[in-house]
């Protein structure tokens, strides 16, 4: 059913440290390889080698500019499906095939259910939903429920595949219900936010802020000096050598 | 919002179709028109015939159209799933209606209240349909007031225009279909303007900031998009091919859809004969025309809340 479950105690997410996030790319080529064989496969690629290449992603890393000169920053922004506590995106399905979990809050499409009309993409504010236009099904980030809840891996590996991948810790995946976990703690700590909070869609995955900016009144200034290099002194042999070639 | 040839036809052909039934059963109820078969037979086989043509339309926009009959199970959340519903129920009392008007030369007492019912499930129907649209937040310039009112009375107004070609193709002398097209093309151009006027002075309250969440440093722009080629958000809600001709396209919307059609059925009902028939001829044709260039831009001027990721400042 489309209707939303009534809200769960649990609601796993995803929280982005966009302090931290170099912008390399890694957790959405791993989710791009982790999903293409998982419970969302296949993801299309049309022309991957080709002029026009267009395929299906779970993940979008977007870099932009906010602010001015000296001031200014430069943010990566990884972009994913958020798993919003109210998403329109599973109401406005006609079938059935989007729908919430009531025990965990992960948004999934049941693809043998979707016609493809792509109305829940045009409800979802984020772009979270891409539409593979091969399969004729609408796909979208499963927050790999198909690795978190996995045995058959090794405990540690039982996060989703961005943020196993991710190599300078920028994402964190955790049970952002609870407010005693790991990353509701860091959301409390680093003031996380929403992405359009004005949409009303709760979204469940946190961003977190860069931080301010250390004091950089001395750059520009007047170059500092660098101590001299130490020249080691060469003796014996070499250092005869050493005298007489100077001289 | 990228403008689908399929979903621009069902909107068209369904809300003309729904538009002829619903003055059948209000203009058959009152008695307005008499229950003539051969008239009845062309005005329902087009009502009905567009309704038809304009769902079937619909199911081109599918990725998986044999599956389409699941749409009919959400009718509790999903107003897409409403417009189906009540699409079909409507093909109940309007069936109904129009054996008993074809076949029977009854459309009064209990089959004009058949025609009534199929009047309003008509209505119920388009509400639903403009519902799908105006119940995305996401695009502002559907989320408004003036969606609904445009929805129906451009419904109102192809339907009338339609069931009177009808009546002249059969030789009706009756003109109550002209007499209600004369009466809601008016209303149409003013919502029409009225949407035009509200989307061009206002945008939605989500900006780049608010997207990013990074309005606290300052203006936010894209530096560089995740990907070198368009992807499926950007071909499905960034589109913005032709948006710069919409003054134009607008001008032709409002001269083929409300200007000429408000002439030509005023002529028609001044100038009874061979210049009825040809103006009527070219009214309804011309008025579905301007309605589809009118759909057309309704997708195309859209700005979905996406492309704020991709370098939209505002949508």
């Amino acid at each position: 059913m489309t209707s939303l479950p009534p809200p769960g105690a649990k609601r796993l997410g995803l929280v982005i440290d966009l302090d931290i996030c170099v912008g390399c790319h890694a957790c959405a080529v791993n989710c791009k390889e982790w999903n293409s064989g998982g419970m969302a496969a296949p993801l299309t690629d049309l022309q991957p080698y080709g002029v026009e290449p267009d395929g299906v992603w779970f993940n979008r890393v977007h870099t932009f500019e906010a602010g001015e000169g000296a001031t200014g920053r430069t943010v990566h922004f990884p972009r994913s499906c958020l798993h919003c506590a109210e998403p329109d995106c599973v109401t406005v399905c006609p079938t059935g095939a989007s729908y919430k979990r009531a025990e965990d809050g992960i948004v999934l499409v049941n693809e043998d259910l979707c016609i493809g009309c792509k109305l829940c993409s045009w409800a979802c504010p984020y772009g979270a939903r891409e539409f593979d236009s091969d399969a004729g099904v609408m796909k979208k980030c499963t927050l790999c429920a198909d690795r978190i809840y996995n045995e058959a891996l090794e405990e540690v590996d039982r996060v989703p595949a961005c943020v196993a991948t991710c190599p300078v810790s920028a994402r964190h995946f955790g049970d952002l219900g609870d407010p005693q976990s790991e990353v509701s703690l860091l959301v409390a700590a680093r003031g996380g936010y929403d992405l359009m909070p004005e949409m009303g869609y709760k979204p469940t995955n946190k961003y977190l802020p860069p931080r301010p900016r250390r004091d950089q009144t001395t750059c520009g200034a007047a170059p500092v000096a660098l101590a001299p290099v130490v020249v080691a002194e060469a003796d014996g042999f070499l250092g005869w050598i050493d005298r007489l070639l100077s001289r | 919002m990228h403008p689908a040839l399929s979903v621009i036809l069902f909107t068209t052909a369904s809300g003309a179709g729904y538009g002829i039934i619903f003055w059948l059963g209000v203009l058959g109820e009152t008695g307005a028109y008499p229950p003539d078969r051969t008239f009845g037979l062309l005005a329902f086989g087009l009502g009905l015939g567009g309704i038809t043509a304009g769902l079937l339309a619909s199911t081109a926009h599918l990725g998986h159209p044999e599956r389409a009959w699941r749409a009919f199970s959400q009718w509790r959340t999903s107003w897409l799933s409403r417009e189906g519903v009540a699409s079909l129920a409507t093909y109940v009392p309007a069936g109904l209606f129009g054996i008993g008007w074809v076949f029977l030369g009854e459309n009064r007492e209990i089959w004009g209240f058949l025609g009534v019912l199929a009047a309003a499930a008509s209505v119920v129907t388009i509400v639903c349909t403009a519902y799908i649209y105006r119940s995305l937040k996401t695009i502002q310039r559907w989320c408004n007031a003036w969606v609904l009112p445009n929805y129906l009375a451009l419904a109102a107004m192809t339907g009338a225009l339609w069931l009177d070609l009808a009546a002249v193709l059969t030789g009706e002398p009756f003109t109550p279909g002209a007499e209600a097209a004369l009466c809601s093309i008016p209303v149409a151009a003013f919502l029409k303007f009225g949407y035009w006027r509200f989307i061009d002075a206002t945008h939605s309250t989500s900006t780049a900031e608010s997207a990013t969440g990074l309005g606290s440093l300052g203006k936010v722009r894209l530096f560089e998009a995740p990907h070198t080629s368009d992807n499926y958000l950007m071909k499905e809600m960034g589109f913005h091919i032709a948006r710069k001709h919409a003054t134009k396209l607008r001008c032709i919307a409002v001269i083929a859809g409300f200007v000429l059609p408000c002439l030509l059925t005023a002529i028609a009902l001044a100038m009874p004969g061979a210049i009825r028939v040809i103006a009527v001829l070219i009214a309804a044709p011309l008025a579905t025309a301007g309605v589809l260039v009118e759909r057309w831009l309704f997708f195309a001027e859209a700005r979905h809340t996406v492309t704020l990721y991709y370098g939209a400042s505002t949508a």
